[in-house]
Formats: structure tokens, sequence, C-alpha cells
């Protein structure tokens, strides 16, 4: 009898340490200093976000990792970042035409990718964030997001002893404020970078694209890629791309953020990479898939007054057809599946 | 080369020894505390318990009242000027906030005061801020990226918004709906800044001025104010809210 106990207490000791050693040597996976170097891709300009002004570390990183994935940044603890972006849609969330925040409440916007961040000047379809670091606290304090206020996000944070081991490995102080959350997230959301699609190893000479998506590629660059500007796949500015205004949603875009007039139903021209995985598409996720979105410029642009660069595009079937081909080299696999960026379990 | 060095060591040691003597210069810096008190004209402001009245006969409550101030600048009688590059949330529910405390400012003679009502531009756009600008204060908009340079909140009876109420919520760095307005208050006789007098400022805040001059706010149709419409017509009127107490006690 003593015996059988002494072996089970020897065996729960054993469990504790090795679950301690799992929770405090080696979270998840391990994540090394190579693995949070920034690599400016061949061809990409010099990105907008400093990094050296909040130099990625694997501490940081698995720290903006599990902040990103923890429910813990909302009120109830039912909804983490990770909820809306998902991995697997190069962060957007994959078939909800709007987004779904706390207690089921219904956002008023389709979740955008995240993916190329630091070379972004705003966020949001809008815009209205200026810098990546202050993004997070738009969802976090979002009634119908995540509905928390950030100073209770940090008590929380603070009386959480796992919290306080990571935050004192990633920034050598256990006092937990809103710039070390928010540092850390930019750490984990900042080197979400998609730079390794067919279209990218075609730029770069390491692979070919068939006669079809030459072709789409052609027209693309003749009628898309004024705006969807290449290699990023957008000239970061805010426009009209003919869309008709939904008369429920009521969602002007910029002139929310600027009150002028010639603002009025202008958005950010998205990024296209991964377009194969973020569907539905558009601010309000009006088009279910690429066959419309393409016939929408082909045929349903409504003309106004507020755009000189958009025109009605004159594509044929197969000239539709082709772009939508082309649009599928951008997807990026690498990305997607990168393992660094998954839900640490 | 040998040579080199030896010249590097030596400029290093005055470097070091300059150093070292403006630290000990430093003794010949002092404090300078500023004393916000707020009052509705004549009356001193109660939160939520006082009825007050603007220009139009309309009575109001306060249940917040809070504002930032920056880019304070204190100049000297010969031109010269010092800058204290701080920023302070002055909040009428802590009584703490309302005396702010400079450090170092270098002895002498200072004719006036500068400062700005508002978080300046460059603090509005380089990301996360700390001290009195972390976001966790609530002055700051997630949405649209920006501080809130002002709050005051309370309930009138000619107020038609839900449950009586009113909000002014300021804030608005870029043109043409800039809400920074730069506030110059001059002394009546120089303030003297020495180590052996504690100096003070007292400054009052009256914040009826918020309701008028140049524009008279009519509660009944201004009871929100948030952002872009009428948050400059705000601005204007709070831009001479400030004066210099002088007769101190
Ligand atoms: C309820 C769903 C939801 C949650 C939770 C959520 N987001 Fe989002 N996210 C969105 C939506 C919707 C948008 C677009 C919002 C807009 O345009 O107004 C967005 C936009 C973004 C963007 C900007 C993308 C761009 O291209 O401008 C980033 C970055 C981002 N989210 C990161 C985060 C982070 C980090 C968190 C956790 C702190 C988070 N999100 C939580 C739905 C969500
Ligand atoms: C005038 C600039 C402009 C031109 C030209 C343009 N677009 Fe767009 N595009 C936009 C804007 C702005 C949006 C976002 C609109 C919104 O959501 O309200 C957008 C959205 C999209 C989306 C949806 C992205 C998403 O994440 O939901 C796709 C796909 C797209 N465009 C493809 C194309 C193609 C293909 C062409 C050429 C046939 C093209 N665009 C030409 C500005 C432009």
């Amino acid at each position: 009898m003593k015996n059988k106990f002494t072996i089970v207490s020897i065996f729960t000791l054993a469990f504790c340490v090795f679950t301690a050693f799992i929770n405090s040597e080696n979270p998840y996976f391990i994540i090394t200093k190579k693995d949070v170097e920034l690599k400016i891709p061949k061809g990409f300009p010099k990105p907008i976000y400093k990094f050296k002004l909040n130099q990625p570390t694997p501490e940081g990183f698995i720290l903006g990792r599990k902040l990103f994935y923890d429910p813990i940044l909302s009120k109830d603890s039912s909804i983490s970042c990770g909820s809306c972006h998902q991995r697997i849609a190069a962060f957007a969330h994959i078939d909800h035409t709007l987004s779904h925040g706390i207690n089921g409440l219904i956002g008023n916007r389709n979740v955008p990718p995240i993916q190329n961040m630091i070379w972004q000047t705003n966020f949001m379809w809008d815009g209205g964030i200026n810098h990546l670091d202050l993004q997070p606290i738009a969802p976090i304090t979002n009634a119908i997001e995540m509905n928390e206020n950030l100073k209770h996000v940090i008590q929380k944070l603070q009386c959480n002893n796992n919290y306080k081991i990571l935050f004192n490995r990633a920034f050598y102080d256990t006092i937990i404020t809103s710039e070390k959350m928010l540092k850390a997230i930019s750490q984990f959301v900042g080197l979400m970078i998609s730079a390794n699609s067919r279209y990218d190893k075609f730029m770069r000479k390491e692979d070919t694209l068939s006669q079809q998506e030459l072709n789409g590629l052609k027209l693309f660059r003749l009628h898309c890629a004024a705006c969807h500007k290449e290699p990023l796949f957008t000239d970061n500015t805010f426009r009209n791309n003919g869309l008709l205004t939904d008369t429920s949603l009521k969602d002007f875009g910029r002139f929310a953020i600027t009150g002028l007039e010639k603002d009025k139903m202008k958005f950010k021209v998205p990024s296209l990479r991964n377009i194969e995985m973020t569907y539905p598409y558009m601010h309000d996720g009006r088009f279910r898939n690429l066959k419309q979105v393409v016939n929408h410029y082909a045929k349903g642009i409504f003309l106004n007054e507020t755009d000189e660069l958009i025109r009605k595009i004159n594509l044929s079937e197969k000239d539709q057809v082709d772009i939508i081909s082309f649009l599928k080299t951008l997807t990026d696999k690498t990305f997607l599946y990168d393992i660094r960026f998954a839900e640490p379990l | 080369m040998f040579l080199l060095k030896k010249n590097i060591s030596i400029i290093l040691f005055i470097a070091v020894l300059m150093a070292a003597m403006s630290f000990i210069n430093a003794s010949e810096k002092s404090k300078l505390s500023i004393q916000f008190h707020h009052m509705v004209g004549s009356k001193l402001l109660k939160l939520d318990s006082v009825f007050y009245e603007n220009e139009l006969n309309q009575s109001f409550t306060i249940s917040k009242f809070k504002y930032y101030i920056g880019n304070i600048q204190l100049k000297k009688k010969n031109g010269t000027s010092f800058n204290y590059n701080t920023y302070f949330l002055v909040n009428e529910e802590e009584e703490l906030s309302k005396q702010i405390e400079l450090n170092n400012i270098p002895d002498g003679e200072y004719n006036s005061i500068r400062f700005i009502l508002g978080v300046d531009s460059s603090h509005n756009c380089s990301g996360i801020q700390t001290g009195a600008l972390d976001p966790i204060n609530a002055m700051f908009w997630a949405w649209n990226t920006g501080y809130i340079f002002l709050k005051l909140d309370g309930s009138s009876p000619a107020s038609n918004s839900p449950k009586n109420i009113f909000e002014f919520h300021i804030g608005g760095y870029k043109q043409p709906n800039n809400c920074i307005r730069e506030i110059n208050l001059n002394f009546s006789n120089p303030l003297i800044i020495s180590s052996t007098n504690k100096s003070t400022i007292h400054i009052k805040t009256d914040v009826i001025e918020i309701f008028k001059t140049p524009i008279s706010i009519d509660l009944s149709k201004i009871s929100s104010v948030t952002n872009h419409q009428y948050s400059t017509t705000i601005a204007n009127n709070y831009a001479d809210m400030f004066s210099l107490i002088t007769d101190e006690k």
C-alpha cells in the first residue's frame, strides 16, 4: 500500500515536472532566432513598419502568437483574434460575408486577410488606423467584436502567472503594459509575409506559368494593376471600384474617417495575394467567388464621378477565365502552411 | 595609430568630465508646479451635484471633465525659452492630476508660459505611446486613430440625447478638423524660478468658456460631439478657457 502510494506520488511529481517543463521552457514548438529574422523578399519595397523600434525575438514572437490565439483578450473569453482570422485563409475568415463577434453579434465588414502588413500605411477597409501597433485596440474594444477595455485586458494578463513569465522573457520585465502587449502582437502579425506564390517564383524565374495564366497576367497588368499594384497588389490608396452602396449597411468607407464628400464609397485597395483562399470578396463580402468579382469589373460597374481610374473594362468570357487563372497563381502555400503561425496547442 | 588611440582617450576623458560637470550644474535647475483650478464661471466645479447655466439659461450638470496638456514652453525675459516634452492628463476626478510637477527647469526669470491643449500630430502618428498618452486611459479613438484631447460629459434637461446627456469628446490633429489649441499666458510679475523658493503657477480652467465665445452652444441642438461636425467649434471655444490666477495666497 505504502509502495503504491510512493509510486503514484513519484508519477505525479514526474508529471508535474514534465508539464512545468513544457510550459516554461518550450511552450509549443521551437521558434529560433532565424524564424524571426526579417527577410525582405526580392522586389519588395522598404517596409513602412519599423522593426528597428520593435526588434522581433523568439520570445516576443511566441508571446505575440499566444496573445493572438487567446480569447483572454475578449470580455467573456470567447473570442480570439484567431477566431476571425484563420490561417488557412491567409488570416481572413473563410466563407463568412460579415465578421462574427462576441455573443454571436455580426459586424459590418468582411474580415480581410492579414499578410504583408509591414508594407501597409493604413489599416482596415477605410484606413482609419495609422499604425500597426495600434490596430489590435480596435477589435479588443469594439462592442461587437471582443467588447473589452484595454485597462481590464492588461489587468487580466497581469494576474496570469503564465503571461508574467512570457512577458518577462520577451521584455525582461514582469510589469505588463499595453505597449508591450501591442508590440508583441506586432512581432507576430508583422512577420506574416506572403512572397512565395507561383507568381513570385515566376518573377524570380524559378517557375513557369501556363499560357492561360500568362494571358491572365497580361490582362491584369492592363486593367487591374493600376490599383492592385505589383508586387503587393495594392497601391495603398483608397478608391471606388464601382460598387453600389449596400442600403442596409450604409457603409461609406473612407468618408467615415475624413468626413470629405469626395471620399464617399472609397475603400482601401486590398492586396490580391492568396485571393483564392479569402472568399467571399469586397468590404461587405458581397461576391461569393472570383467569377462574380471579375464579372463585376466587366459588366457590373456602377459608374460615378468619384474615381478616374475606374471604367468599364472590356473583358470577353475567355479573358475573364484567364484573369481568374492568373489570380490563382497568387496562392502561397508556403505562407498558408507556415507552422510558425499555427495555433499553439 | 597609437597616438590616435591616445587622443581618443583624452577626448573621452574630457567628455566624461564635461558630462559630470553638467550634472553638477543640474543643481541650478529647480521645480515648478502648475495647479489647475476647475471652475464653472465663478463657481467651483463639482461633478454631478451642482447645476450650472450656459448663456441660453440652459441648466446642466457635469459628470466628467478631463483634458491633455502638452508641449509646455516657458519663456525667459531675454527671449530664450525652455521646452518640457511631457504630456499630462488633467482629470477632475483625480485631485493629484490637477497639480502637475515639472522638474529640472533652469533657474531664472520667466515672462510667459505656452502650452497646447491636445496632442500634437507626431504623437498621434507614431504608434503606441506610454505615460499619460497610454491608450488605457481611454482618451483614444481606436477605429480612427487619434487622441481625444478633451472630454466633457454631463446632462441637461435641454439636451435631446437619450437620458438628456451631453458628450463633448473633442480631438483631431488633421486639417481642416484640427482641434489642437495653443494657449499663451503672460505673467503680470515675472515668475522667478530658483532652488530657494518653490514656484507654483495657478491656472483657472473655466468650463463655462467651452459653451461660449465665439459660439454660444445650444444644448438642445448640440449635445453629442465626437468628430468632424462641431468639434472645431468647441475647440475654438475652449481656446480661451485658461487664465492665470495672479493673487496667490
Ligand atoms: C470579430 C472578428 C474579429 C476579431 C476578433 C479580430 N478581427 Fe481583425 N479584423 C476583423 C475585421 C472585420 C477587420 C476589417 C475591419 C474594418 O475594415 O473595419 C479586421 C482587420 C484587421 C487588420 C487590418 C487588416 C488590413 O488589411 O487593414 C488586422 C491587422 C487585424 N484585423 C488583426 C487583428 C488582431 C491582432 C486581432 C486580435 C487582437 C483581431 N484582428 C481580432 C475582424 C476581427
Ligand atoms: C480603381 C482601382 C481598381 C481597379 C482598376 C481594380 N480594382 Fe479590384 N478593388 C479595388 C478596390 C478599392 C477594392 C475593394 C472594394 C471594396 O471592398 O469596396 C477592390 C477589390 C477587389 C477584389 C476583392 C478583394 C477582397 O479581398 O475582397 C478583387 C478580387 C479585385 N478587386 C480584383 C480586381 C481585378 C481582377 C481587376 C481588374 C479586372 C481590378 N480588381 C481592378 C480597386 C480596383
